[in-house]
């Protein structure tokens, strides 16, 4: 198992346990921690596929694509943080309310 | 050679361990900022993880952006909300028992189980080695005007794809500002440390962006590395509690914001006017569009982000 | 390995060694404020003396400048930041440790 491999391995481990904890967990700021590390894990997996070129330089087309997803998942981030904030005003905490009550 | 080897694996088992067990953590974890701050950690981590892909531009957005602006956005978020939940006088922050959903937490474990053996198995079925798009980049780097492979994939080869990236960036901050904007960071009268080492280390900050713009065109570096520097000097100057002057918050600043995004709708409508493909830049101007594009998407970034930051809507004239 | 190659290595890994003291003070010591302590200090000398491996190493010397540069900015950075935590530890009200 070459490196490469290795860490596309920790990135799938990262994702499933990011989406693990986007389904279990109920309060909104863990639930986008939760979707940033499952960004980081895709991102890994993304950049380890890269360097599986024999020569010495990985391909350059997936750490663009990274680059460009941080980016996004800031943005993303930003947007959802606000959110949480004005579903935090409404209802005193940060947790979507239920259909049915509990 | 073998220790070598040996000791590299060793670095990778325990980074990558590392890794899982900063991001256990930071999910489980019953306070929040601690987790957040596990966050931050597990971003730093990851920017070693970056290094050892051979991927320093990675690393630099990385550190800069994930760690650094989103573990800053993640606390001013965690202050608001606390804020918020004293102002209603609600106390619990643990989101474990009382707030789980119903059903237990066996079945998504096990389907998630199956999910990542799933995933793994497709990982390792992977051919071991591919070249990827890596030799068409090659061939044609010398007429992308940038000598750094990422740099000319991301300003040039894959500019639709920075158009959109800055399209969603702007998206962003509009948003935040059309849901009536946050309430700013809490800002104390800021000491005499921090006032200081504002002033020290703004100039600074400036030439270091200057400096990470210039050299992405042929080391690791380029405009969303010095746009996130630049967005932490502003994520600085507004925790020591300047505010920009009420004139520059209205046109000035809604023109630095739209610059990237717009000067890159511009060079993609030049383009296809003179009859190229879409984002297609003539060989011979190549260097100088990129120049003038990543300029302005530099300081779009670092403006969008430092006002996703602060999140106060500007006022306009009409409203008091 | 040439003489600068185990020179390079000793800085390091005394770098390294003093990161690791650093971080056993995080680890054991009782309240913020003696955490900090321990940090800032043994973090600057170690990130001083992995700087100064790394020079040993570099080749051209605007590299070496810009290695140098680092620490500067690490020392401002990390102290004004420890300065601040602890004025906002003791502006919430935590108590200094006692024996």
């Amino acid at each position: 198992m070459s490196p490469a491999i290795f860490y596309a391995l920790v990135g799938v481990g990262l994702f499933c346990l990011g989406l693990y904890a986007l389904i279990v967990r109920a309060h909104l700021l863990r639930k986008i921690l939760a979707i940033n590390v499952m960004g980081s894990g895709a991102f890994l997996v993304l950049a380890a596929l890269a360097k599986r070129t024999a020569n010495a330089a990985p391909d350059p087309v997936p750490h663009a694509m990274v680059i460009t997803g941080i980016v996004v998942a800031v943005s993303a981030t930003a947007f959802a943080l606000m959110l949480m904030s004005k579903v935090a005003a409404e209802t005193g905490q940060a947790v979507l309310p239920d259909g049915r009550s509990e | 050679m073998e220790a070598l080897t040996l000791l590299q694996w060793i670095f990778d088992t325990l980074t990558g361990l590392g890794l899982w067990w900063l991001a256990w953590r930071a999910l489980a974890s019953p306070q929040l900022f601690r987790a957040v701050v596990l966050f931050v950690a597990f971003g730093l981590l990851m920017a070693l993880a970056w290094v050892r892909l051979d991927a320093p531009d990675i690393a630099l957005a990385e550190v800069a952006i994930g760690a650094g602006l989103t573990g800053a956005l993640l606390l001013a978020a965690l202050a608001r909300l606390t804020a918020a939940e004293k102002a209603q006088n609600v106390a619990d922050q643990s989101g474990k028992r009382k707030y789980t959903v119903r059903t237990s937490r066996w079945l998504p474990a096990a389907l998630l189980s199956v999910v990542a053996a799933g995933l793994a198995y497709s990982v390792l079925s992977f051919p071991p080695s591919s070249a990827g798009l890596s030799v068409e980049v090659a061939a044609n780097l010398d007429i992308s005007g940038v000598s750094n492979p990422v740099t000319a994939v991301l300003l040039n080869f894959r500019g639709y794809d920075t158009l959109l990236e800055m399209l969603v960036l702007l998206l962003a901050l509009l948003g935040v500002w059309s849901l009536g904007g946050l309430s700013p960071p809490r800002a104390a009268p800021a000491g005499l440390v921090l006032d200081t080492l504002t002033r020290v280390l703004t100039p600074v900050l400036i030439l270091v962006a200057a400096y990470l713009l210039w050299v992405g065109g042929h080391a690791p570096g380029g405009a969303f590395q010095a746009g996130s520097v630049l967005a932490a000097a502003g994520v600085l100057l507004l925790l020591a509690g300047w505010r920009p002057h009420p004139g520059m918050t209205q046109l000035p600043l809604r023109l630095v914001v739209v610059a990237g995004p717009g000067l890159f709708l511009v060079a993609a409508l030049f383009t296809i006017v003179m009859g190229r493909h879409l984002l297609e830049y003539p060989p011979e101007r190549a260097r100088i569009l990129i120049v003038i594009l990543e300029t302005a998407a530099a300081l779009s970034i670092g403006t969008t982000l430092a006002a996703l930051f602060l999140g106060e809507r500007p006022r306009d004239k009409e409203r008091p | 390995m040439t003489p600068s190659d185990y020179v390079a290595a000793a800085l390091l890994i005394l770098g390294a060694v003093f990161f690791l003291a650093g971080t056993v003070g995080l680890l054991r010591f009782p309240d913020v404020y003696t955490r900090l302590h321990a940090l800032t200090k043994s973090d600057n000398v170690g990130l001083g003396l992995m700087v100064a491996g790394l020079a040993v190493q570099a080749e051209p010397w605007f590299v070496v400048g810009k290695l140098l540069l680092i620490w500067p900015l690490v020392l401002l950075a990390g102290a004004s930041v420890a300065h601040l935590i602890a004025k906002g530890a003791m502006q919430r009200g935590v108590q200094m440790w006692r024996r």
